[in-house]
């Protein structure tokens, strides 16, 4: 047993579910208890989903238990088919299903008799994997599903062509990533073949061989399928995250690399060169005025193995911060992780314990972190600022607008991210200096300024409790109803009273 | 003669959506200031609590996980030894006055005997250590609260030795002086209340009232009972776990919420309790109705209570009007269903279709009896009650009835919203103030506000987006 307050993971299902939805009309069958299913609401409500999330919980509950679950998920699976003729469907169990140990794959053999849609047990162990490991192994047990019934390799399309492995929903910036790599694909002269799973049809995934290379932006969810698709077909991939002008650089001198490879000449330096010093504003920016204060800042890293490893170097190499230390959750890359950062930063924190993390941000007191949602907050008591870089995935990680952390236009939200984050700090420096914006004891009264009222000492604390956005237009409003009424006091009951009279 | 409508039942036994009943810690654990919620679970209810319910431990929390991993489910490790560990840790770190464990569905499986090992550590700790059960497996979203409040009641005192510590506090609390006149702390004073409302109290039978409801709620029904002359001698949960009220068989005892109904069965069965059957306080006829039903308990004539109904009414005139003849479909998620529906056909609504998750005819009786009264006042057509219902059926049927209003789970809003649907999230209900005669034009304008919203909307029209002006 472990006391948790907090994870950067989800659990195994969620990565399932993120793959399994990802793709065009394949159909998710959860089997779990009631509640267990709130993969449906994340999804909903944070992507703005216009349609129905396409998972279906085949709920367990006592009675279930007690018959056995086989003829409700078949069933479950059977209706789906019948209702939504999906190309697929996957059926999960979650931690708390998967110790009933029944035999899923037989329900799996069962269903497919009676279906249509191909059928699939994910195969995940839900103790061993977090969210990004399923996610993986997901991926690639259903291109492997569709792949071995291809019979013969296909052929290469005659343009030089990509696929753009994991990208799927409820990503971090994933769908604005997703633009700018296809916007650096154009530039370069290379078709995108296929970018899967988002959006992506499982029966194209046979057509996934035809394309010359794969990559791999995000470490944590496509390398078990790029690695697969390297073995089974002698395509070559590369997982260089383009995060950056430095790394974008090299991501594109892999690129030509593997084109050389295979027998395509190009020389991407002149684009290279052009897109670094003019397109991307992030090396003149860190050279600007602005950015003079930048020197000698001390920040610390933290998040997702890709992201905190790409933001330490960029921070290091492209933004002259120096970088106190740098962290991941991604235990499970804790290796690759170390190797990435160690020239850049002094001490490298392997660890999802999140007082861990907090502890190494007060010992250090930095300019500013780069982080997830959690150091934001455990910037917020410490009144540092941070700038969120990583899952695990909030609201926030939204934008309606076009924020991709990749590619060129990437390092120009970066550097907006970097400034924007000092910047608050500095100016919180500055406004010590000139003791805040305002001086800070209230002259004025309140807009009521009704001093002729009393409230007693309930109805004080009563208004004391309403939340301070509101407290002084329900302290107006009772003013005005008491006023009206012709009462000096203000007791309990005039409040009430004066909210159902007024609604206040 | 009246012919009354009466409801229709059916179970769908489908696949439908609603909150884990663990929800209920992020909730209670505010509401019981000195208390731990511990739930044992997996990664699945961690996750569902820091992120779905947007529940986010950033500072000082009084709950957490204790998150079974490989070695507790295959029972290699030993459940007490982990649990002892895991609660002398969180003693050493917060000292809280109670820890109570949430179960879940995973500690049923592995039949980790939560209720067995609790008495142990308990006196090994000094700390008590109260055992709820709030799985999925039985229960849905809000009756996780009810598995706690039953477990809780079984803590109450049965006898007044709690007195000698109210009088101490009471006076700690002169000596306090002008300091505690300007301590606007959280701690709610009954006394005071009772001090300043100037009515004529009654002797009557000790009232208890049980559901967990934010401190302005408590006041205002305690206020209204206080204007009948009734002194409320506690309330379950309350906000420390030393203030649990006395109760005993000479106590009647009156939910304020439709989902606690293994409370209510746990305070007159086990602890011999008189319990009240009553409609639930949620709309102004339905508050006067649990006033009258808690008078009529202890014997007491009800005064003004049609004159005050009456006078709600009026303010909401505005409110009433704005949704008078418009449908609405519920769902089904939090078990306020019947009552919401009872009110807002009082409101001159027409309900399509309540889905709940679980109906407990017994403990809802009087409510069912409201609504079918409600229905032959208003004209409505016999109500259909779904329980256990099957989302995508429903979903169906939402577009066969074309409702005005669906209130729903947040997984469908957005969905529906894309299909030109009116919506409103259901667990909005759970948490706004919607009880007693002052917050029903709260609980209206939630109803309104999707109606309004998307009127204006309208208004603006998708057309022009794109059209030249």
């Amino acid at each position: 047993m472990k006391l948790a307050y907090w994870m950067y993971s989800g659990p195994a299902h969620i990565g399932t579910l993120r793959i399994a939805t990802s793709f065009k009309n394949v159909h998710a069958i959860m089997h779990a208890p009631l509640g267990d299913d709130y993969f449906n609401v994340m999804r909903s409500m944070l992507e703005r989903e216009r349609e129905f999330t396409p998972v279906t919980t085949s709920v367990v509950d006592r009675h279930v238990l007690g018959r056995g679950s086989q003829d409700k998920v078949i069933n479950n699976i059977t209706r789906k088919d019948k209702e939504e003729h999906p190309d697929l469907i996957v059926l999960t169990p979650t931690c708390t299903s998967s110790i009933l140990q029944e035999d899923l794959a037989n329900f799996v053999a069962r269903a497919q008799m009676e279906s249509e849609a191909d059928v699939l047990l994910a195969d995940v162990n839900h103790y061993r994997y977090n969210e990004m490991q399923a996610a993986d192994k997901t991926l690639v047990q259903i291109v492997q599903y569709y792949l071995k019934k291809l019979t013969e390799p296909p052929k290469k399309t005659e343009k030089p062509s990509v696929n753009i492995l994991g990208m799927c929903t409820l990503g971090f910036h994933s769908h604005h990533d997703e633009k700018e790599l296809r916007n650096l694909f154009h530039d370069l002269g290379i078709d995108v073949n296929i970018v899967m799973p988002e959006k992506c049809s499982v029966h194209d995934l046979k057509k996934m061989p035809e394309a010359w290379f794969n990559i791999v932006p995000y470490r944590e969810i496509g390398l078990m399928t790029a690695e697969f698709l390297k073995e089974t077909y002698d395509m070559p991939y590369t997982a260089i995250a383009p995060m950056g002008v430095v790394e974008t650089a090299r991501f594109i001198r892999a690129i030509q690399t593997m084109l050389a490879a295979m027998g395509h000449e190009v020389d991407y330096e002149p684009f290279i060169q052009h897109q670094t010093l003019h397109v991307s504003q992030l090396a003149w920016f860190s050279r600007s005025i602005d950015c003079q204060n930048l020197q000698g800042k001390k920040v610390v890293v933290y998040g997702d193995a890709t992201h905190a490893a790409a933001m330490t170097k960029v921070l290091v190499r492209e933004m002259n911060v120096e970088v106190a230390w740098a962290g991941t959750f991604c235990k499970h890359d804790g290796e690759w992780f170390r190797q990435e950062v160690a020239e850049y930063t002094k001490e490298i924190l392997v660890t999802d314990d999140h007082a861990v993390i907090g502890d190494a941000i007060a010992r250090v007191e930095p300019s500013a972190i780069f982080g997830t949602q959690m150091e934001r907050h455990v910037g917020k008591r410490l009144n540092i600022p941070c700038g969120v870089i990583s899952s695990p995935i909030h609201i926030q990680n939204f934008p309606v607008g076009f924020r991709p952390f990749l590619g060129y236009e990437g390092t120009n939200q970066i550097a907006d991210l970097v400034y924007n984050s000092f910047t608050l700090g500095m100016e919180d420096h500055m406004l010590e200096v000139f003791s805040g914006h305002d001086t800070k004891e209230v002259i004025t009264k309140s807009l009521t300024a009704s001093s002729e009222l009393d409230w007693d000492s309930a109805a004080a604390k009563e208004l004391g409790k309403i939340p301070g956005f509101v407290r002084s237009k329900v302290k107006r409003n009772t003013e005005k109803f008491a006023r009206d009424q012709g009462l000096s006091a203000i007791t309990l009951e005039v409040m009430y009273a004066a909210k159902e009279s007024v609604g206040a | 003669m009246e012919t009354l409508v009466q409801p229709t039942f059916e179970c769908e036994t489908g696949n439908y959506h609603t909150f884990c009943p663990i929800s209920c810690v992020a909730w209670l654990y505010q509401k019981i200031e000195d208390s731990f919620f511990l739930v044992v679970g997996t990664k699945t209810c961690g996750y569902f609590l820091q992120n779905a319910l947007g529940v986010m431990i950033f500072a000082e929390p009084r709950y957490a996980m204790a998150e079974l991993e490989e070695g507790d489910v295959s029972a290699k490790l030993n459940a007490y030894d982990e649990l002892r560990r895991l609660c002398l840790q969180i003693k050493k770190d917060r000292n809280p006055s109670v820890i109570v464990w949430i179960g879940t569905c995973t500690t049923e499986i592995i039949k980790m005997d939560l209720e067995g090992i609790a008495p142990q550590l308990e006196a090994e700790l000094g700390i008590p250590i109260v055992v709820a059960r709030a799985n999925g497996l039985d229960y849905a979203f809000t009756q996780g609260e009810d598995t706690v409040l039953a477990a809780m009641a079984r803590r109450c005192p049965s006898e007044e030795k709690v007195t000698k510590i109210e009088a101490k506090a009471a006076l700690e609390e002169k000596k306090g002086g002008l300091k505690s006149l300007f301590a606007f702390t959280k701690k709610e004073t009954k006394e005071e209340i009772q001090q300043e409302i100037e009515a004529p109290s009654v002797s009557h039978a000790p009232l208890v009232i049980f559901g967990s409801l934010i401190d302005p709620v408590v006041n205002q029904l305690t206020l209204e009972l206080k204007k009948q002359g009734i002194t409320v001698t506690g309330w379950l949960p309350a906000a420390r776990f030393g203030e649990l009220p006395v109760i005993n068989p000479s106590t009647y005892v009156v939910g304020v919420n439709p989902f606690l109904s293994r409370t209510a069965s746990a305070l007159a069965r086990q602890l011999r309790c008189k319990l009240i059957t009553a409609p639930f306080p949620i709309g102004p006829d339905g508050t006067r109705a649990w006033i009258e039903a808690i008078c009529k308990a202890l014997a007491i004539e009800p005064k003004g209570l049609e004159e005050r109904e009456q006078k709600v009414w009026e303010n909401l005139q505005q409110d009433v009007d704005a949704i008078k003849g418009k449908s609405v479909f519920m769902m089904g998620d939090n078990l306020l269903e019947i009552s919401l529906a009872r009110f807002l056909i009082r409101c001159g609504m027409k309900v399509q279709e309540v889905g709940i998750p679980y109906m407990d005819k017994r403990y809802q009786a009087a409510e069912l009896e409201l609504l079918e009264k409600t229905c032959t006042l208003m004209g409505h057509p016999a109500v259909r009650i779904v329980e256990k219902p099957d989302n995508y059926l429903q979903i169906q049927r939402i577009g066969e009835l074309h409702p005005d209003l669906v209130i729903t789970g947040m997984a469908h809003a957005n969905p529906l919203e894309a299909r030109g649907i009116n919506t409103k999230w259901s667990v909005e209900f759970t948490f706004a103030q919607i009880h007693g005669f002052t917050n029903a034009h709260d609980l209206l304008k939630l109803v309104r506000k999707p109606l309004d919203r998307n009127n204006s909307l309208k208004s603006m029209g998708w057309e022009k987006l794109v059209q030249e002006v």
